[in-house]
């Protein structure tokens, strides 16, 4: 099977995009991302909470600003251990009836912004914000569904945790079977087996 | 002149002189009583050093809205004595002695009439010291000292080098064997500067009985104030405490603009119904805008929550911030690669500065967090949130061990309370766990809430978690922990307290 043209002419990755740039993403979840990063001001949806965490972890390592809106049980300690630095990831855990108020303005501030998108909000609210996210070069990466157009779509197809023998053990990992596909370049359906959280 | 009361965080809140006690901020000591202070307790030492010394201790948060509530009838007080009282902190004000001595009849005259103008407000607390300068008098308070005029220098001459406030250099001069004032100020002030640098410079001054001496001290032009009316009027200290940290953001922007620093600020509030008050306060440093909006806070909430003699019959449509002193700001070197030291949140992110400030402005103070890693056992008390703009407070060097904690990885949702779940084995009996930690059977199947059972694939447990007994019996917590694995594929991290079962993370 021929390599694809970006794992030819790695530099062909970044002129290819069509967004402002890329946020970086660990190995092996690049190859999720159709120009190996997540692209900035793109909207993209995951499905686990461990997954968006270690999507956040690499651009914050690299000084930018995240945060996470209306998720009130968000695990800090995980988020930690993601490799999030706490002093530059921002809480708003209840929002309320403001939730799309204060996207608008979290998309204006940071970098990356994880939220779910709550009930009650329709797909205008959802164009919008991905407006905004598109003209801002913010990423939002959607908890569990956009009710709008994405940019990717990564879905946990199986995952199998280790660790645990009947009384015995504790978990230590993940191995998780991942999808994503999207529009334009992301079309092609790219499928990953990874640890998550991302470890040996 | 000095006006001091010891031990002002423990005294506002109501704590005698001889009942042990301490006030704590970040696990250290602030405060202590007299007494706990017989029994070795001191300033600065940790929690655990101070419970060692004083078994009996009692530990208690810093309040300090109630510590300027407190000092409030205090200053009211002194209001019959001078009339421009500058406030360093609570429990700590001063005010120029000259004039008012004279117009009592010395100094001695005056220390009396101030010690009982402050007496009728808080009898038995008030501690008041005159001398030359404002360094000199506040070490004269401590020993309620009247220092003759021009006897300063040898008034502070046989003080310990610790009083200059400075740890790092006090540690430097005192291993040079430089151990009192006296040591500091007989030096040559070329040579000092020469080898300690600005800071040395302000403390050789300061040692010789010379104020610090800033370069060009001059009352400002008024166009260095800034003010905001407010409409409607508002009556609650936190939006208020909002606005006056914008106010204060733009006062520091406004002079820094200008190559200026102010350490005396006057802060003027006004009711609908023409009630002023106007306070000035005194900073040993350069007030930056976090401390210009501390004091404003302070003020706000000795005035608005105070007894119903001085409490305001209005909403506060007026805030004005005036600069007393300005000088040339000589500014303090902030490092190039670290810019912001201290609060991580400077680094130049103005943009996610803005939007959290409107967002904040948009959802109250309280909606915006910050989280800070903190010490605990269970998931949920790894890390602590500090609403955006409050101090960060400084992190532990070292993160101590917390034997214990669950390992890693950590449930990515936690859910507070926890779930109320069924665990059941083969038989359809809920699962218990005996006081000895043993199993009753093993776990088969899951439901959460009263949903669907969902068949355990793989499960470990229990882990006996028996904490907290050593505080309040209420605080005692013993449970056990289970981790599970469901056929959908999905991981929790279970409780079982008494027979009760609890879903107390999810790992998603």
């Amino acid at each position: 099977m021929p390599a694809p043209a970006a794992d030819r002419f790695p530099d062909a990755r970044e002129q290819a995009s069509p967004h402002a740039g890329l946020l970086p993403v660990p190995e092996p979840l690049d190859e999720l991302f159709p120009y190996g990063g997540l692209p900035r001001g793109s909207v993209v949806t995951v499905d686990s909470v461990t997954l968006a965490l270690a999507l956040i972890a690499s651009p914050d390592a690299a000084g930018a600003w995240s945060g996470a809106l209306g998720i009130p049980d968000l695990g800090l300690a995980a988020a930690q251990e993601a490799g999030i630095a706490l002093s530059r990831f921002v809480l708003v855990p209840h929002p309320g009836e403001q939730w799309a108020t204060a996207a608008a303005v979290l998309i204006d501030g940071l970098d990356v912004l994880l939220t779910t998108f709550p009930r009650g909000t329709g797909p205008a609210q959802a164009r919008r914000l991905s407006a905004r996210a598109r003209e801002r070069h913010t990423t939002v990466i959607a908890l569990r569904g956009w009710p709008g157009s994405v940019d990717l779509r990564i879905q946990l197809l199986r995952g199998q945790w280790m660790g645990l023998d009947h009384g015995y053990g504790r978990l230590t990992g993940r191995r998780c079977q991942l999808v994503s596909s999207g529009r334009g370049a992301a079309a092609r359906e790219r499928r990953v087996t990874a640890w998550l959280p991302p470890g040996p | 002149m000095t006006l001091w009361c010891p031990d002002w965080p423990l005294t506002a809140v109501g704590i005698p002189a001889d009942a042990p006690a301490a006030v704590l901020v970040d696990g250290a000591v602030l405060a202590c009583s007299a007494s706990a202070r017989r029994e070795g307790v001191r300033r600065g030492i940790r929690r655990r050093e101070a419970q060692r010394r004083c078994p009996p201790l009692r530990l208690l948060d810093r309040d300090p809205a109630q510590e300027m509530r407190a000092f409030e009838p205090v200053l009211a007080a002194l209001a019959s004595v001078c009339p421009e009282v500058e406030v360093v902190r609570p429990g700590l004000c001063l005010f120029a002695a000259r004039g008012p001595a004279r117009y009592f009849g010395g100094d001695a005259a005056l220390a009396q009439v101030t010690a009982a103008a402050a007496g009728t407000a808080l009898p038995d607390t008030v501690r008041v010291g005159i001398a030359d300068g404002r360094f000199a008098a506040g070490l004269a308070a401590r020993e309620a000292a009247i220092v003759p005029r021009g006897g300063s220098a040898a008034f502070l001459a046989p003080q310990p080098v610790s009083t200059l406030e400075r740890p790092a250099l006090a540690v430097l001069l005192a291993r040079l064997g430089l151990v009192t004032l006296g040591d500091v100020a007989a030096l040559p002030a070329r040579q000092v500067a020469t080898r300690f640098g600005a800071e040395g410079e302000r403390a050789h001054q300061l040692a010789r009985g010379l104020d610090e001496q800033r370069i060009a001290v001059r009352i400002p032009p008024p166009e260095l104030a800034v003010q905001e009316e407010l409409d409607p009027p508002l009556d609650q200290i936190e939006p208020l405490a909002f606005v006056a940290k914008r106010l204060a953001d733009e006062l520091s922007a406004l002079l820094a603009s200008r190559g200026l620093g102010c350490d005396r600020l006057g802060v003027q509030l006004e009711t609908e119904h023409g009630e002023t008050q106007h306070r000035l306060w005194r900073h040993d440093g350069t007030l930056t805008a976090s401390a210009v909006a501390q004091r404003v806070r302070w003020q706000l909430t000795g005035w608005l929550g105070g007894s119903s003699a001085i409490r305001p019959s209005a909403g506060i449509t007026l805030i004005r911030l005036v600069p007393g002193e300005v000088y040339r700001d000589v500014g303090e070197q902030l490092s190039l690669f670290h810019p912001g030291l201290g609060d991580d949140t400077g680094d130049g992110d103005e943009r996610a500065a803005t939007a959290l400030n409107r967002l904040q402005g948009l959802l109250g103070f309280d909606a915006v967090h910050l989280p800070v890693p903190a010490g605990g056992r269970r998931p949920a008390e790894q890390a602590r949130l500090v609403p955006w703009g409050e101090p960060r407070p400084a992190r532990h060097r070292s993160t101590p061990p917390w034997p214990g904690r669950l390992p890693a990885p950590n449930p990515t949702l936690l859910h507070p309370g926890g779930l109320p779940a069924q665990v059941v084995d083969a038989t359809g009996t809920s699962v218990l766990v005996d006081d000895r930690g043993a199993i009753s059977a093993a776990p088969v199947q899951l439901s959460i809430g009263g949903g669907k059972p969902t068949r355990i694939v793989d499960w470990a447990g229990p882990w006996p978690v028996d904490e907290r007994w050593w505080y309040d019996p209420a605080e005692h917590r013993s449970f056990a922990r289970f981790q599970v694995v469901t056929t959908d594929g999905t991981a929790r991290l279970l409780t079982v307290q008494q027979g009760q079962w609890r879903v107390e993370g999810t790992y998603d």
